[in-house]
């Protein structure tokens, strides 16, 4: 692995009033790595995650990222257009509910191809081809190509948006609850095409869940939150065989057992 | 004019005033949407409420106004609005091109190229062109402010996708100087290089959106496009019915309900100066005087919204060009096509004419072929 971060968290925190989102949050991403964020509901995964994406402004901490140049800058003191940019091109968000990270209203084609018409690809051809590509990556067939993610099934369109964000090739992807809502058997699929786009393409993602399943399968290190603040870090095997803090015990020993 | 409780042009200067403003940004950042307090006008929204406030306050008393409705000069709301200025500014009207100093304009650029100091005001209903994509007001204001026009080509690809080519036929996006991306108004796409480079001046205002924006003279207007599929206009198949003319936006009109129908010049003024100039297309055989058929005389009254010859003092206006007897069928507006068509057999019966003699009393109509 590369021996500098691609994205570095420190200290950060939000607080919404007197009520904390998330406080004190130190992490580092390398290139390449599956970062899981777990813990309950209300935990602040989400907020963390918002954070780092730019996608809410943080109370007080930094979050700096490498640009494709080398070089670190601080996110929040990048310009707008430039954090607008970063996440159509550089970065990825997976949203839990494929509704919001897709237009309903367009087709699967276009879907795909418009992270490619949004920095600068005005050939129709090349932009259709990328995106029959992408959909077989993502195992939609095509002939859905056409069809508007309106007539797909919850996984067809959670494929396809994963499909969206990677067309530009990203470097950091992040995916909120990316199985949520989806039955056992999808998920299964899903997490499935995930560990094999991310080891193929060497991507950095952070991807936050309650399952802690989706956590094992896919991540390399796992950071446990509880009321906005982290109570372990480390190796995904190591926490989830060796859980040290208390609560992560507690959220070890309540995995259901079939 | 004594109508000495209207200010001329029927806005108070204040109003004026701070439309001008506006305008003025507008031509200085060309394809830039300028939020203006557009106020209440005499007329309902959708009528051209924006393009009047533009042309109440660029007029002055030595214009020369001439208003057109999807290019005729004697539809409703072209009629209507040419009154209105008469009435509140004394100013004189026209309805040829070349003579208007100020063309205000609702779905079409007339066919003759403006020249240096003419001024073309829009109807514009939405101007912004990203509206149906990102129903967001602040989103579609920072896309433009971060010219993030991608989701425009999203919109080209649907298009593509869907019917195998770029089918958006009007309000078809332009990029201006290349910065901004414009909505041209709902002209039709055939009309959009007309735009680009023009001697004119083109405002456009929008005003219930209360948005103005502008195109100063000789800016460079660009179609959005791919690169395998390039931006076209229209081509017809025929020359316009009455004037012969090519190279021209036609209107297609409905004669009968046989399928009978024509193509005739959109732009009357253009398809008028021709046939006086003694160009004629294949239904308008010339001298004959008004007969029943529906395509000559005695229709200009019409439900089409044709000009009542009461309604223009004659003083100020030269009586129009489309009374003669050469008149074209009334006015190309869209929405009045299909009255029109079963009005034809009601106006005929009312002039007692023996039913039957409107499907007899022109030639059969030759195909004309569809577009």
């Amino acid at each position: 692995m590369n021996e500098f971060p691609l994205l570095s968290v420190r200290s950060v925190t939000k607080t919404y009033g007197a009520r904390i989102g998330c406080a004190d949050v130190n992490f580092d991403v390398w290139p390449g790595e599956v970062l899981a964020v777990v813990g309950e509901s209300g935990s602040g995964k989400t907020t963390l995650l918002n954070c780092i994406s730019t996608r809410l402004e943080p109370t007080a901490g930094t979050v700096s990222y490498r640009m494709r140049d080398g070089e670190m800058r601080d996110l929040y003191r990048l310009g707008e257009a430039e954090r607008r940019f970063l996440l159509r091109t550089d970065w990825g968000f997976v949203h839990q509910n494929p509704a919001d990270g897709l237009r309903m209203t367009v087709s699967a084609g276009a879907n795909v191809g418009e992270r490619l018409m949004a920095i600068g690809d005005r050939h129709y051809g090349r932009i259709r081809d990328t995106a029959t590509d992408w959909l077989g990556r993502v195992e939609i067939g095509a002939d859905r190509i056409d069809d508007q993610p309106r007539a797909f099934s919850g996984g067809m369109r959670q494929r396809l948006q994963i499909a969206r964000n990677l067309v530009t090739a990203p470097r950091l992807v992040f995916m909120d609850e990316p199985t949520g809502g989806l039955d056992v058997s999808v998920q299964a699929r899903l997490l499935d095409l995930l560990r094999g786009l991310v080891h193929d393409l060497g991507l950095a993602v952070i991807i936050v869940t309650h399952d802690l399943a989706v956590a094992r399968l896919l991540s390399h290190r796992m950071m446990v939150m509880k009321d906005g603040r982290v109570v372990e870090h480390g190796l995904t095997d190591r926490l989830l065989d060796d859980p040290r803090a208390p609560y992560t015990q507690l959220l070890v020993s309540s995995i259901l057992q079939v | 004019m004594n109508a000495p409780t209207y200010n001329f042009a029927y806005l108070d200067e204040q109003t004026k005033r701070m439309i001008r403003r506006a305008i003025l940004k507008a031509i200085a950042i060309p394809g830039y949407q300028v939020p203006f307090a557009s106020r209440e006008m005499p007329m309902p929204y959708g009528w051209g409420t924006g393009g009047v406030q533009v042309t109440a306050a660029i007029l002055g008393p030595d214009d020369v106004l001439k208003v057109i409705d999807q290019g005729a000069d004697d539809t409703t709301n072209a009629v209507s609005i040419r009154k209105f200025f008469q009435r509140v500014a004394g100013i004189g009207t026209t309805t040829s091109t070349g003579d208007a100093t100020i063309i205000q304009t609702r779905h079409r650029i007339p066919e003759q190229p403006l020249h240096e100091g003419q001024v073309l005001v829009y109807q514009v209903p939405i101007p912004e062109p990203l509206r149906f994509l990102e129903p967001r007001e602040t989103e579609t204001r920072k896309m433009h402010a971060l010219e993030e026009y991608g989701l425009m080509h999203v919109k080209l690809y649907e298009d593509i996708a869907r019917n195998g080519h770029i089918a958006t036929t009007y309000a078809y996006p332009v990029k201006v100087e290349g910065r901004y991306v414009m909505d041209p108004s709902p002209t039709p796409k055939f009309d959009n290089p007309k735009m680009h480079m023009s001697a004119a001046l083109q405002l456009f205002g929008a005003g219930r959106e209360k948005r103005i924006y502008a195109l100063p003279p000789h800016t460079e207007v660009v179609s959005l496009d791919f690169e395998d599929h390039p931006f076209e206009v229209q081509r017809f198949d025929k020359p316009c019915a009455l004037c012969g003319a090519e190279q021209v936006y036609l209107d297609e009109v409905v004669l009968d309900d046989r399928g009978g129908r024509m193509f005739v010049c959109s732009d009357t003024d253009h398809c008028e100066t021709r046939r006086a100039n003694g160009f004629f297309g294949e239904m308008a055989e010339g001298g004959h005087d008004a007969q029943t058929s529906p395509l000559r005389g005695g229709r200009t009254e019409g439900p089409g919204g044709g000009e009542d010859g009461t309604n223009i003092p004659p003083p100020l206006t030269p009586p129009l060009k489309g009374e003669g007897n050469l008149s074209r069928p009334v006015a190309g507006v869209g929405s009045c096509k299909t009255s029109e068509t079963s009005s034809f057999d009601c106006v005929a019966q009312a002039e007692g004419t023996p039913p039957g003699r409107t499907s007899s009393g022109h030639p059969p109509l030759k195909g004309e072929g569809s577009r």
